[in-house]
């Protein structure tokens, strides 16, 4: 080895790497909106507040779709890494269909929240939350546009048993949106809110 | 490359890509274990007379035990090479530290 040589083999997948140093870098992201969120939750001015507003059944049922989401995903890995692809197929379409549930819930809690006199601006409590959980749902929304490609993928034959990784990575991506959220369940919804 | 930096390698390769994982009724019974706790988050919700400083650590232990379960066996951690926990890690360590300082800028602690 000459003087200006130096190893560069970290002896794993360059792929899987890169989609770990990004969830990393994601923490910060979602850990900033968190935060935010925590400092203004108390100033709701004079619209509705937090310990008023939310809908904690609704969105408990929400968050248990995105859990189970989780475990199609990793069935869909599993049967792929089988070589199973007809279950393969089956496991990412139904964990896009819950992920596009766990999106029209949120679509629906967005439009309650409006009706109520909740908008984007009504409050600095009121732009965090959207500002939070609007990211959070475009995550999601893109997780289900990688799932539908890979679907679409696996239906012309490409997404064989050797090139896995490719849904391993996709599914550490649609994992971190379920670990994300289950910081934002907790934190948000169930610790005890402001009321006014 | 060296006899020994390349047995190092193919090591690292094992530990890192050949990985076996675990078996779909495993992945299950992670799923039962972690639908069983989102219930005792929820039941939480309906016992209003819990105090807070009993309440809220009970909520984010709960919350750091399905994280744990998510990221150990769902993505792998607890099976692939160890870089990948150390920079997941590093980027959680580093959110949280920050965004303390953060809060306590705000004087969020002392507001409850």
């Amino acid at each position: 080895m000459t003087e200006n040589e130096h190893s560069v083999g970290t002896g794993v997948s360059n792929n899987k790497l890169l989609m770990w140093v990004f969830l990393g870098s994601e923490c910060l992201l979602f850990g900033g909106l968190i935060s935010t969120y925590l400092i203004y939750r108390s100033r709701f001015a004079d619209g509705p507040a937090p310990g008023d507003i939310f809908d904690i059944p609704f969105t408990s049922v929400s968050s248990f779709v995105l859990l189970m989401s989780s475990l199609t995903m990793v069935l869909s890995l599993s049967s792929l890494q089988r070589g199973d692809y007809r279950n393969t197929r089956l496991w990412l379409l139904t964990t896009a269909l819950l992920g596009a549930l766990f999106i029209g819930g949120q679509v629906y809690e967005f439009t309650t929240f409006l009706r109520e006199g909740l908008g984007y601006s009504t409050s600095p409590f009121s732009s965090a939350f959207f500002t939070l959980t609007g990211f959070h749902g475009v995550h999601v929304s893109i997780g289900i546009v990688m799932l539908m490609s890979l679907y679409v993928s696996s239906m012309r034959g490409n997404l064989k048993r050797e090139s896995s990784e490719t849904l391993e990575i996709v599914g550490l991506y649609w994992h971190f949106v379920d670990v994300v959220w289950i910081f934002i369940f907790t934190v948000i919804y169930l610790v005890p809110s402001p009321t006014s | 490359m060296s006899k020994t930096e390349i047995e190092h390698s193919e090591t690292s390769d094992d530990a890192g890509d050949e990985h076996d994982h675990p078996s779909d009724n495993k992945y299950i019974q992670i799923a039962i274990i972690l639908a069983v706790i989102t219930a005792l988050e929820v039941a939480t919700y309906f016992f209003e007379g819990m105090p807070g400083e009993i309440l809220i650590p009970l909520l984010l232990i709960m919350m750091v035990i399905k994280f744990f379960y998510v990221a150990a066996w769902f993505m792998h951690l607890r099976f692939d090479s160890p870089l990948f926990t150390k920079f997941f890690v590093a980027g959680l360590v580093l959110a949280t530290v920050v965004y303390v300082i953060a809060l306590t800028v705000f004087e969020f602690w002392h507001k409850g």
